[in-house]
């Protein structure tokens, strides 16, 4: 999982596909990179994303009610069309924030 | 005369094979000429419908998973099935949210986004046999209007 963290927030740079095959790897890490550093604030870029189904939406909600209990929030930055129904459609925008970049 | 085509494939239970399963798919759709979206939302179905058998049919034991597709003109159907543990009570299962695996923070949107991106989805399943997925789409739906547009 590539991952970066700058004081208590952890921005988590997704893959090209966010399945079940890798959500499990990613659940593990994310935990331990949020415990060991106080996160507060989860950044999930969808930079390099094409495909995601509902394990992915499993990653989203299982780390934000990790840091919901300490007052944080969950990000989506660089989400496309096809991630946005996905979250749209699965609620998960309904507790998280997804950053739209100005446009030209 | 219907313009028809099939294919089956059969793959271990592994997580590994989820991408597999749906690029394959993917590319026995093409022939039906769909469009980007059209194909997302089939990749979508099938990776639910895989998963489902791997972790909750076969609770992760390695077993076999089979897709056949079948292609009728315009309409595309996958059957998904396992021959693992089968559901209880299917229209449970299918209830948004619902999941019999918190714990694994699945998200219980498995069925629910099979339904939002296919146009049918019917669920066969026995308990202690087995569970079969079945799934279909008309691809190019309101294509039609753009190509007979004239300039």
């Amino acid at each position: 999982m590539k991952y970066q963290v700058q004081e208590n927030c952890l921005t988590i740079y997704l893959p090209r596909e966010v399945d079940h095959h890798n959500a499990e790897e990613m659940k593990r890490e994310a935990d331990a990179v949020i415990d060991r550093n106080h996160i507060k604030y989860v950044i999930f870029d969808f930079e390099r994303t094409d495909f995601m189904d509902s394990s992915g939406i499993g990653v989203i909600m299982g780390r934000y009610k990790t840091i919901s209990l300490i007052g944080g929030e969950v990000w989506a930055v660089h989400a496309n069309a096809r991630i946005r129904k996905i979250l749209t459609l699965s609620g998960a925008t309904k507790i998280m924030q997804i950053y739209e970049e100005e446009k030209l | 005369m219907k313009n028809t085509n099939e294919m089956e494939i059969r793959f271990e239970s592994r997580s590994a094979n989820e991408g597999f399963a749906r690029v394959s798919v993917a590319a026995f759709m093409t022939q039906l000429n769909p469009t980007v979206e059209e194909v997302a939302d089939v990749k979508t179905a099938v990776s639910e419908a895989v998963t489902n058998a791997i972790i909750h049919g076969y609770d992760s034991e390695v077993e076999k998973v089979c897709i056949r597709c079948r292609i009728e003109d315009n309409v595309f159907m996958v059957e998904v099935s396992d021959t693992g543990k089968g559901i209880e009570n299917v229209e449970e299962a299918m209830r948004p949210m619902f999941t019999t695996k918190p714990e694994q923070e699945r998200s219980g949107m498995g069925f629910a986004f099979m339904e939002a991106f296919m146009d049918s989805v019917e669920v066969e399943s026995e308990p202690g046999k087995g569970t079969r997925v079945r799934m279909k789409k008309s691809i190019g739906k309101g294509r039609e209007i753009w190509t007979t547009q004239s300039l």
